[in-house]
């Protein structure tokens, strides 16, 4: 791809004292595009996300390319890490409830990362932070930015989060099951919301979640990861024509709306995938 | 409005609570001045008095009525502020021990200040390097602190840094020289010598705390560590504390302006228990150094059996505590956003 944002080639992650690789061989490139990365729990798919950004303290991460525009990942120190968490690549976490700093009001919050990487004064900080909860469609900023976390709902949470994660305008959006906590009423809210942000602004995102149906409605291309392993890359169009058993296997087992009512198709799952063989 | 009256619910629960607590602790002094061995009357009229001296005064005493009565007789003494008189000098023993406590109070606050201002830095680092070696130096550190012989150390510290080194001055409040040089005003010396203007006075005092208080505060540093150290830990793995790395934040800042904001209210509730039991006296530390604080007044009246001035000095500890679990609570409505 000519203008990536993020190339990977052949990561591979293990904890400190774990006996396997909880990543193994995971190569993709991104662009100004929605990635969907889909996989059970336990596939490692937030160990890939917080690689990224250099938040697996108690790993090994090895790589044969690990580019994120114009940065090594790899050989960065961390002082520059800090320049890139938050200003150019950042993260939505998974439940709000817990993700908030439960003493501190979510103004000032979300007002944090605009003042940690731009030169501004507490006014000029809060006028983009207003201005930002507007953006993530809070009706009324004002209230909203004097609010505690436990004072907001789980979908009002969210979007403050993504108001954080969003001021300082990075080009690259880690979102880690970002409606996974939410109740099924708002996750379509937040997450129309989130996709129109990124698409406005040209963010480059990638969406982590185990909901197949889900991700192929907001996402361009799709990874999907068994036990570490990508074992297949599709266009989100293109879904239906899915070759691999473990994806086709993630398909069958997904409910739809209209479709019959028999019992769900039981995931196969096969020590074979592990090894990366073509089906 | 059913806020407010749920608040208005909190605060008279809380009274309540204070109410029963210190009518249960009166209980207990009054029951101790039963217990104690010593004859209140004897103690009064002396070993020769007549038969019939003795039998007035126990009649005054109210010794014949029934124990309820006594004790609310008791009860109706200490509301009003009499706790009685000292056998050994006659005074009531009130104003005693508000002479005594001064000396304590100076004693305990430099104490604590710098148990806190030791164990709360020491705790946070142990924490963020939990397992690693700053953590277990620091284990090694409070560990001593928390087990060495405060009266034996003591000791040996005087030889050292005031008969050896001359550093720090040696046992009392303050030089031989300069006592009864500074009119007593607040009972603080610190405080007295610095309005009477008496320079020479207060650097001898300061000389003459530093060393007690040091060992004070590094023998409590050592339960602030370990405390902080956990809530620390609790902290560090909490889910705000990624947000806060994800926002580009650097490891420190996330621990200063994140997780520390978090421990803020049990962290001042343990070191106002620790200053609760410094206050409480600090028998050994006041005995080495001949302090005239709370804890030898305290030890001195239990060798005597002075019963006034010992149930006098069990309610004034258990007054102690009880304000200072309420000043806890209510710091921790103060600076907790959930409690509101
Ligand atoms: N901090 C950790 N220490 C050790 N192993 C971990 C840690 N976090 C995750 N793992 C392991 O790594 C694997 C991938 O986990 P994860 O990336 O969280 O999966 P996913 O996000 O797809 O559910 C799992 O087997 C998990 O047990
Ligand atoms: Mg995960």
């Amino acid at each position: 791809m000519q203008d990536a944002i993020l190339d990977v080639k052949n990561l591979s992650i293990r904890y400190n004292g774990a006996s396997e690789d909880a990543v193994r061989g995971v190569s993709f490139t991104l662009g100004r595009e929605r990635l969907g990365i889909v996989g059970e729990s336990g596939s490692g798919k937030s160990t890939v996300g917080r690689a990224l950004l250099r938040l697996l303290p108690g790993a090994r991460v090895t790589a044969d390319r690990l580019r994120f525009e114009d940065v090594d990942l790899l050989d960065l120190s961390e002082r520059e890490m800090l320049k890139v968490r938050g200003r150019r690549m950042s993260m939505i976490l998974q439940d709000p409830k817990f993700s908030l700093n439960p003493i501190q009001r979510v103004g000032a919050q979300v007002a944090e990362t605009y003042l940690r990487h731009f030169p501004a004064n507490k006014a000029e900080a809060r006028a983009k932070t207003l201005e930002m909860l507007a953006a993530v469609r809070i009706r009324d900023p004002e209230r909203v930015h004097d609010l505690y976390p436990h004072e907001i709902s789980g979908g009002m949470g969210q979007r403050v989060m993504i108001a954080m994660m969003l001021l300082a305008d990075p080009d690259l959006v880690i979102a880690d099951e970002p409606t996974s906590a939410l109740d099924v009423t708002v996750r379509l809210q937040v997450l129309n919301i989130l996709d129109g942000l990124v698409r406005d602004r040209g963010i480059g995102l990638i969406m982590i979640s185990h909901d197949l149906n889900l991700v192929r409605n907001f996402c361009d291309r799709v990874l999907i990861m068994y036990a570490g392993r990508v074992v297949e890359t599709l266009d989100a169009r293109d879904m239906d024509a899915a070759e691999h058993p473990y994806t086709r296997g993630l398909l069958a087992a997904q409910p739809r709306i209209g479709g019959t009512r028999g019992p769900l198709a039981v995931l196969d799952r096969r020590p074979e995938w592990k090894e990366g063989s073509t089906p | 409005m059913s806020v407010r009256r749920t608040r208005l619910r909190g605060i008279l629960g809380q009274i309540t609570t204070i109410a029963v607590t210190l009518l249960g602790l009166l209980m207990l002094t009054f029951v101790i001045g039963r217990m104690m061995p010593a004859d209140p009357v004897r103690a009064i009229v002396g070993e020769d008095a007549t038969r019939e001296t003795y039998e007035q005064v126990y009649l005054q005493l109210g010794l014949d009525r029934p124990l309820w009565e006594q004790f609310l007789r008791y009860l109706g003494d200490v509301l009003t502020g009499d706790f009685g008189n000292s056998i050994r000098t006659g005074k009531p023993v009130i104003e005693d021990i508000l002479h005594v406590m001064p000396a304590t109070v100076e004693l305990a606050t430099f104490a604590i200040l710098i148990g806190a201002g030791l164990g709360i830095p020491l705790g946070v680092i142990a924490a963020v390097n939990k397992d690693r070696w700053p953590d277990h130096v620091v284990r090694v550190f409070s560990l001593f602190g928390h087990s060495m012989p405060i009266f034996w150390t003591g000791m040996i510290a005087l030889i050292v840094f005031y008969a050896a080194l001359g550093w720090v001055g040696g046992s009392g409040r303050m030089s031989q020289f300069y006592i009864g040089m500074v009119p007593t005003r607040s009972g603080f010396l610190l405080i007295d010598s610095a309005l009477a203007g008496q320079w020479d006075v207060f650097r001898s005092a300061v000389n003459h705390l530093i060393l007690p208080a040091s060992l004070l505060g590094y023998s409590s540093s050592a339960y602030i560590t370990r405390m902080t150290r956990s809530f620390m830990l609790d902290q560090l793995g909490q889910e705000y504390m990624t947000t806060a790395r994800v926002k580009g934040l650097s490891k420190g800042q996330t621990i200063w302006r994140h997780a520390f904001g978090n421990i803020r209210v049990q962290l001042v509730t343990i070191v106002a228990l620790a200053y609760g039991s410094l206050l409480e006296g600090a028998v050994l530390i006041e005995t080495v150094f001949a302090w005239p604080g709370f804890g030898q007044y305290l030890t001195n009246n239990l060798i005597i059996g002075d019963m006034n001035a010992v149930m006098t000095c069990v309610l004034i500890v258990g007054v102690i505590f009880i304000g200072l679990n309420l000043l806890s609570d209510i710091l921790y409505r103060l600076f907790d956003p959930r409690t509101k």
